[in-house]
Formats: C-alpha cells, sequence, structure tokens
C-alpha cells in the first residue's frame, strides 16, 4: 500500500498536506500522532470511501477503493459500527455473506476476538470494550489481505490488548498488512514500522529502533514528544 | 445488483424490525385504529365508504416514508452505511434489500387494515380488496423510496420526522381525500398530477366505486412503480461510496 501526494480537504480546512506513505506486505505498521492529526482521514483515504483533492493511493496494486479491492481490505471505522439492535452472530452473519464468507469464518472470528460469551446477546448492551471487539471481528471477515483497523484497542484491558496484538501478530505473520491507529504508545513496540502523523504531515517513518536512535530518547513516547516539538511549524500554521 | 446480497440485506432489516416489538405493534395495528376511529366518526355511512379506502392508500405511504427515512438515516450516521459501502455490497443491493423488507411489512400491514376495514367497519367496495391490498403495497414502495431519498437531506433524527410534514402532508391535502381533485383551482389539480399519492387514492377509488375498475388501478399502479423507481434512483444518487 502507497500513498504519493496525497492532499485532503475537509469542511474549510486542508487536513492531509500532501502524505508519502508506504506500508510494506505483510507488516504492522502504527499509525501514531496528536489528536485531529489526520490519522483516520488517510485510514478513510486508503479505503477509498474519503473524497481526496489530490494524489494517489495504491492498494494491492489498485487504486484505493477500486471494487475488486472491497473483499480484500478489513476497515474498523474508529466509533464502533455494527448494528446495535442485532445480536452479536447477527451482525456477523450479515457482514460475513456481504464479504462472502462462511458460517465457519463467523465461528473463528468470535474466537478470535474473545467474544464467544457475547454471541447472543444484542450489541446494543455490549460493553464499550466488546462491542469495539464486535467491530474489530466484523472487519476479519472474509480473510482481507489489507486490514486497516482505527484504534482498534481503545477501552480495552492490559489482557485484551496483549491478545488482539498477538493476533494482529499471527495474522501477519500470515502475510497480512495492517495499517492501526493507537493513542497507547507501548503499542508502538508491537508494530514493524511506525508512522508519525502530525498537522497533516509525515513527521517520521521509521523503525522503533530507527526512531529512538535518530532523537536518542529511551522510548517511544519520548521520541514522540521530541519529534513533535522540534519538527519546524506545519504549512499554514498560526500558533495553538 | 447480486440477489443473494439484497436477500440477506432485506432479511436482516427484518431481523432488526423483529426485534422491536413495540415498532411491529404500531406498524400493523395503527392504521387499524384510525379506521375503527374513522368508521365511529361517520358511523360507518356512505362518508366512510367515499374515505375509507383512500385512506388505506394513504397509511402505507405515509408510515413507509417516516420508517425509511429514520432507518436509513440511522445507517448513515452511525457509520454502517460506510461500512457497507467499503464492501462488495451494492447500492442496489442495499436500496433493493430496504424495498424487499418493507414491502413485505407494507403487505402485511395493508392485508390486515384492508380486512379490519371490510369485516370489521362494514366498508363497502365494489372491487376485489385483494386490489385495494395491492395498490397498498405500491404506494408503501413510494414511500419507502421517497423515504429514502429524504433521509440524504436530513443531519439528524429530528430534521428527518419533520421531513414528514413537509413532504406527506402537502401531498395528503392535495391527493383528491379531502376534495376531489377536479373541484380544486386550476394551479392546485395541475400540481396534484404530479405526485404520487394522488395516483394511489386514485387507485383505491377506482377498485372500491366499481367492480371492473381494476384496468383503470392498474394503470394507477404502474405510474407509482414508476415514481418509486424514479425516487430510488434519486437515493441511489445520494448514496455515495466516498464522502467529504
Ligand atoms: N467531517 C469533517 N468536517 C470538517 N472537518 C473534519 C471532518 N472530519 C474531520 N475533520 C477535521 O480533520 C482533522 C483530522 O481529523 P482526523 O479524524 O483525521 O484526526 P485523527 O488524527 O484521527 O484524530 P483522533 O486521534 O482524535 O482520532 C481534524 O482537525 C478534524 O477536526
Ligand atoms: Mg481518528
Amino acid at each position: 500500500m502507497r500513498t504519493r501526494g496525497l492532499r485532503v480537504r475537509r469542511g474549510p480546512r486542508e487536513v492531509l498536506h500532501g502524505v508519502d506513505l508506504d506500508v510494506p506486505a505483510g507488516q504492522v505498521v502504527g499509525l501514531l500522532g496528536p489528536s485531529g492529526g489526520g490519522k483516520s482521514t488517510l485510514m478513510r483515504a486508503v479505503v477509498g470511501v474519503q473524497v481526496v483533492q489530490a494524489g494517489e493511493v495504491t492498494v494491492l496494486g489498485q487504486p484505493a477503493g477500486a471494487p475488486g479491492l472491497r473483499s480484500r481490505v478489513g476497515y474498523v471505522t474508529q466509533a464502533p459500527s455494527v448494528y446495535g439492535d442485532l445480536t452479536v452472530r447477527a451482525n456477523l452473519r450479515y457482514f460475513a455473506t456481504v464479504m462472502g464468507a462462511g458460517r465457519p469464518a463467523v465461528d473463528e472470528v468470535v474466537e478470535q476476538t474473545g467474544l464467544r460469551g457475547q454471541v447472543g446477546q444484542r450489541a446494543s448492551t455490549l460493553s464499550g470494550g466488546q462491542l469495539s471487539r464486535l467491530s474489530l471481528a466484523a472487519a476479519l471477515l472474509g480473510e482481507p489481505e489489507l486490514l486497516v483497523l482505527d484504534e482498534p484497542t481503545v477501552g480495552l484491558d492490559p489482557v485484551l490488548r496483549r491478545d488482539l496484538w498477538d493476533l494482529f501478530g499471527r495474522l501477519s505473520g500470515a502475510g497480512v498488512t495492517l495499517l492501526v491507529s493507537s493513542h497507547v504508545m507501548d503499542e508502538a513496540t508491537r508494530c514493524d514500522r511506525l508512522v508519525l502523523l502530525r498537522h497533516g504531515e509525515v513527521l517520521a517513518d521509521d523503525t522503533l529502533a530507527g526512531l529512538l536512535e535518530r532523537t536518542g530518547a529511551p522510548d517511544v513516547e519520548h521520541a514522540f514528544l521530541e519529534l513533535v516539538e522540534h519538527a519546524p511549524p506545519p504549512v499554514g500554521w498560526s500558533g495553538p | 445488483m447480486t440477489p443473494r446480497l439484497t436477500l440477506a440485506t432485506a432479511l436482516r432489516v427484518v431481523q432488526q424490525l423483529r426485534a422491536d416489538h413495540r415498532t411491529v405493534a404500531l406498524l400493523l395495528l395503527l392504521p387499524c385504529v384510525l379506521i375503527g376511529l374513522l368508521a365511529w366518526v361517520f358511523d360507518g355511512g356512505p362518508v366512510f365508504d367515499r374515505i375509507g379506502p383512500a385512506l388505506l392508500g394513504v397509511f402505507p405511504f405515509t408510515v413507509m416514508f417516516v420508517v425509511t427515512s429514520i432507518t436509513t438515516l440511522r445507517e448513515r450516521t452511525s457509520g454502517t452505511l460506510e461500512r457497507l459501502l467499503a464492501t462488495p455490497l451494492g447500492k442496489g443491493d442495499f436500496l433493493g434489500g430496504y424495498a424487499v423488507a418493507f414491502g413485505m411489512v407494507a403487505v402485511a400491514q395493508a392485508g390486515i387494515a384492508t380486512a379490519f376495514a371490510i369485516g370489521v367497519c362494514g366498508l363497502q367496495v365494489a372491487g376485489s380488496p385483494w386490489a385495494l391490498v395491492g395498490v397498498a403495497a405500491a404506494s408503501a414502495l413510494v414511500g419507502n423510496a421517497l423515504g429514502l431519498f429524504a433521509s440524504a437531506f436530513a443531519r439528524t433524527e429530528f430534521q428527518a420526522v419533520q421531513f414528514m410534514p413537509a413532504f406527506v402532508l402537502p401531498q395528503f391535502l392535495l391527493c383528491g381525500l379531502i376534495v376531489p381533485r377536479d373541484q380544486m383551482p386550476a394551479v392546485l389539480e395541475a400540481v396534484s398530477h404530479v405526485l404520487p399519492l394522488s395516483y394511489a387514492v386514485d387507485a383505491m377509488n377506482a377498485v372500491s366505486r366499481s367492480a371492473d375498475g381494476g384496468a383503470e388501478a392498474l394503470a394507477d399502479v404502474a405510474l407509482l412503480a414508476a415514481f418509486a423507481l424514479g425516487a430510488l434512483t434519486l437515493g441511489a444518487l445520494t448514496l455515495r461510496r466516498r464522502t467529504p
């Protein structure tokens, strides 16, 4: 997956100012950055649901959003997007049909996301973390080759987060490419590469080791602060 | 459009409805209550026989307009539409699924309301009661398609509810239920010719007044179908895979 000169305007302002990004196949790439930096917008462009002003986005060798990609890309929106009035099972069965996956796939993603105890429960009665796992489960159906996950671990306890990152690791081991946004810095250690996005510009695109070496910081959190504070002000930025 | 995906979507919509007992009860029983009330008000006399059938065409239109505009708006705001449009699901499958699911609800609703009007309230109908159900279903489909289209212009459910009086009430006033259309001022009569509800009421009247009104009603139903198709096409244009 790669983008070249990607510019996106949302409302009155330009939110991505020419983003060049490469996500190598089979890797887990973490998308980090301050709130409002454009992470969700970038992910929407990759999935092909965002109107873009300029630049190109190529996914699995095709332009983003191409009909041929729709069953090969899994997408989890930042806010859980499932049907609250349906049970976990009914939600997953519907999305499985849509993605061209069979019934066994439903059981498999239920196991992967630890929702076995909730299959008969209505989605509107799930806890916040369970709901976001259901949203994730729906995106795993149909064995997508690229997974675009917008903050999939928000609201989860450390055990669940570890389990999910183990799952992401297994998926990438099986050849799946993952683009995962996150606010939790210790999750960065589980990524093959890290991309720092601030005010619509890529501040860094490196491995964790490379990032620490370049900034001389002891951990991601400090490297992040170092980069954010010492970067030149962005285009059109008139101070906070 | 893929029949399998259209049907899966219809099934999903029906499952959602089934989970909401109160809405189902309102959908199926409210028309009966209102028709019963009307029969009572006019004491089952000739006025009831005149406007009863027309009303059987107005209910499904109104109810389906509201139900569809709210449910599709919910899909738009909850993110499920964005998710679906990023999958192989076609826009036609999405729209068709809703049309099939609500079409079935409309047939059930019309069947119950017609049976109640004729059996309990003693409504006199010259033509076949089945023709009344058929016209009601066509009327529901138009309400369905228009609701879908209208939902694209609402940001909130509150706005969507306000569209009901905006889209439906003018049609209600001009459809010939209150004053026969040929007795209205020329301008209003001309306007009534381009409003779908007028044809639903015409068809209902044709069926209820003479035993051989079927052919006339069929022409009106064909027009209703054309309206539904037009509105569905406009609705499809408002379903964008890419949004700003
Ligand atoms: N629909 C919209 N209309 C106008 N502006 C928008 C819209 N959606 C997002 N924005 C703006 O675009 C910018 C980038 O938003 P985006 O959602 O991509 O940020 P983010 O990095 O995902 O933030 P967070 O970490 O808080 O999720 C923000 O300044 C936001 O206010
Ligand atoms: Mg975001």
